[in-house]
């Protein structure tokens, strides 16, 4: 994993000093909330409903042991026990009192950790596949390109005032893992026929009000170009991008507006230009970051362990069945903690938890964490032999709910429980909807399905790419929350279609099961998945269970 | 015809804990909204939010939220203030346990 060199150190003790004094001279009253906002905000500072928001980036949301026993520290020392993991792969503190943030941050920075730019119109946390490193079908590991754009975007002079915030994920899997087409801009590594590898460079996807999936820009960069090529589309972004209304500034909308071809032939304009200007450092750099990223020292151990707990534990059984994913090593498994218990706030750990996840993470996962953008924790590296081990210990904190995928795997952003923008609430729909779908013991037939609840049209949540995805909006006063179906995060990536009315707070759970249910009598069989019945039936009969009185209406 | 004027309080959040304030009706801030100064004026309660948010060393954002009067004091007309008033619905957090603990 990535180790600060003293550059690094440097930078982020220097910038948590210098907040230190902004916000001293904040409360001593030399500078007003208008001066001051703009600088909390550059160091992730937010101010939410009921208090401060620290929101702190985990780069390619990979952590180890140690920087996850700090996050536990700072939960306990400075917030209320607890913190909240999103969407970007980052994790938020929602009660933190503005004066103790300076010491928050020198806590985040002895661990090598940071919340710079994860606010603001900057070049946000970069995301990748959390997955990488292990998963079966990737090219290479994504991480040491993803820290090579961070290393490049940090506090890059000409992106700290772009238009509006830039979002950018890297991939390296046929399987798409990082909703890469959900970003402003995404690197997916790629291989062509002659076996080189280089990038595929998509543009202009994001969700929010005008939800937009990103297209191909660049279907093959070579590999020495990355860094100018990525330059000239910021450039030619922050030349064209339009600053006269908030809703159109994202990149999406530039490259909507001016069309794809438009778009590439400035880029390669401006590539042209500053392509010389990169003396072939940044490969060099790229190489270096690499050896950060070496292959885990696997261990050779014999796998009865995990055979005898699989034969004779079904509660092991039904969490390997359910959480556990292919290795590139055969020996070992990638494994994701679910931090989904039904009834509990999605993507919420307790100190507590986050500790037994450390703890886990080094006695037998290589040191390893991340954190995916489905708000799970997943342990990369697992040796086989060690899992009934790891189950036991998760099981003893609540953590070993047997759930990644399915119905309860639910994606909530924070909604008008914690932030200062929302339109309705997002958490209890999704803590109801688990738990009633626990009550009917239906989850395993179900099978994978993804629900997303965005608690405004920001998104957050990703509701446009659920395959059922909930919207909460405020109607009259009143909450009141808009079914989108058929989405899709994947590689085939798809926005979900409006499935009519809104439904009330109270009537969304009971929609919702209409729609599950109603989805088991109208599938082919049993693997045939939610989102694969809605594609051969198309919408029509998803509607008339879901809205039954317009059916018996349309009868009369 | 203009509309009938809703009533309005004077909210923010403090500069420090970042905890939800109302203005009370002699000016200072308190932190349950049964205690704020409800405004019926329109004129009045523009002055107030004036007053408000002039105080930049003591809260941040200041704004006229909705309010009705209720029993024991005002009471919220919208549910985000509601939420602001109370504390998040997930966890026993924020105001209303700080209320549990007075
Ligand atoms: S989607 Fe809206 S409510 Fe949810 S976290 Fe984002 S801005 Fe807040």
């Amino acid at each position: 994993m990535y180790k600060y060199n003293d550059f690094d150190e440097a930078f982020i003790r220097a910038r948590t000093a210098q907040f230190r004094k902004q916000v001293e001279r904040r409360v001593a009253g030399n500078l007003t909330e208008d001066e001051f906002k703009p600088l909390r905000l550059m160091n992730g500072l937010y101010l939410q409903l009921h208090a401060y928001m620290l929101r702190v980036a985990i780069p390619y949301g990979t952590l180890n042991a140690r920087q996850m026993r700090q996050l536990a520290y700072i939960a306990d020392k400075w917030d209320r026990g607890y913190g909240h993991f999103t969407t970007r792969q980052n994790i938020q503190f929602n009660w933190p009192r503005l004066t103790d943030v300076p010491d928050m941050l020198d806590a985040l920075a002895d661990v090598e950790m940071h919340a710079n730019q994860t606010s603001g119109n900057t070049i946000r946390n970069v995301t990748s596949d959390h997955f990488a490193g292990a998963a079966v079908d990737e090219i290479e590991d994504p991480r040491p390109v993803a820290e090579l754009l961070r290393q490049w975007s940090t506090d890059h002079p000409e992106f700290q005032f772009l238009g509006r915030k830039f979002k950018i994920a890297v991939g390296a899997s046929e399987h798409d893992r990082a909703v890469l087409k959900a970003h402003d801009l995404a690197v997916r590594i790629v291989r062509n026929d002659a076996g080189e590898t280089g990038y595929e460079i998509l543009v202009g996807g994001g969700l929010g009000r005008t939800p937009m999936i990103g297209k191909v820009l660049h279907p093959f960069l070579p590999r020495e170009d990355l860094l100018p090529y990525v330059e000239a589309v910021l450039t030619v972004y922050n030349t064209l991008g339009r600053r006269d209304n908030k809703y159109k500034a994202r990149i999406k909308i530039t490259v909507h507006e001016n069309g794809i071809d438009t778009i590439r032939a400035l880029v390669d304009e401006q590539f042209a230009l500053i392509r010389p200007t990169f003396s072939g450092y940044d490969q060099e750099l790229l190489e270096e970051i690499r050896a950060h990223f070496p292959e885990p020292d696997y261990v050779k151990a014999p796998l009865d362990a995990f055979e005898t707990a699989y034969e004779n534990d079904p509660v092991f059984r039904s969490w390997a069945d359910t959480n556990l994913s292919a290795h590139t090593n055969p020996d070992y498994a990638i494994a994701t903690i679910s931090l989904k218990k039904h009834g509990q706030t999605p993507g919420d750990a307790t100190s507590e938890q986050m500790r037994v996840m450390a703890d886990l993470a080094e006695a037998f996962a290589h040191d390893e964490l991340r954190i995916s953008h489905e708000q799970n924790v997943i342990l990369p590296h697992v040796h086989k032999s060690h899992l009934p081990a790891i189950h036991a210990r998760l099981k003893a904190v609540g953590l070993a709910t047997a759930n990644i995928g399915l119905v309860s795997d639910i994606i909530a952003c924070p909604g008008m429980d914690y932030c200062a923008l929302a339109t309705a609430r997002s958490i209890p729909v999704a803590q109801q909807i688990a738990t009633r779908f626990d009550e009917l013991k239906l989850e395993h037939e179900i099978g994978e399905l993804k629900i997303k609840i965005s608690g405004c049209i920001n998104a957050c949540g990703h509701h446009h790419m659920g395959h059922i995805g909930i919207l909460g909006l405020d109607r009259a006063g009143v909450e009141n929350y808009q079914i989108t179906l058929g989405g899709d995060g994947s590689e085939n990536a798809a926005i979900g279609e409006r499935a009519g009315p809104g439904f009330a707070y109270d009537e969304i759970v009971p929609a919702i099961e209409r729609l599950v249910l109603g989805y088991l009598d109208l599938r082919e069989s049993p693997e045939e998945t939610f989102l694969q019945a809605y594609r051969r039936l198309g919408a029509e009969p998803f509607k008339a269970v879901l809205y039954p009185e317009a059916k018996t209406k349309n009868a009369a | 015809m203009a509309r009938k004027f809703t009533p309005k309080v004077v909210t923010a959040n403090d500069l420090i804990e970042g905890d939800v304030v109302y203005l009370t009706d002699d000016g200072t801030w308190t932190r349950k909204l049964s205690e704020a100064a409800l405004f019926t004026i329109p004129e009045e309660a523009d002055e107030r939010l004036s007053f408000a948010a002039a105080q930049t060393g003591r809260v941040v954002g200041a704004y006229l939220a909705d309010a009705e009067p209720g029993e024991t004091g005002p009471v919220p007309a919208h549910f985000r203030e509601a939420f602001r008033a109370t504390g998040p619905s997930n966890y026993f957090h924020g105001k209303q346990e700080a209320a549990e603990q007075a």
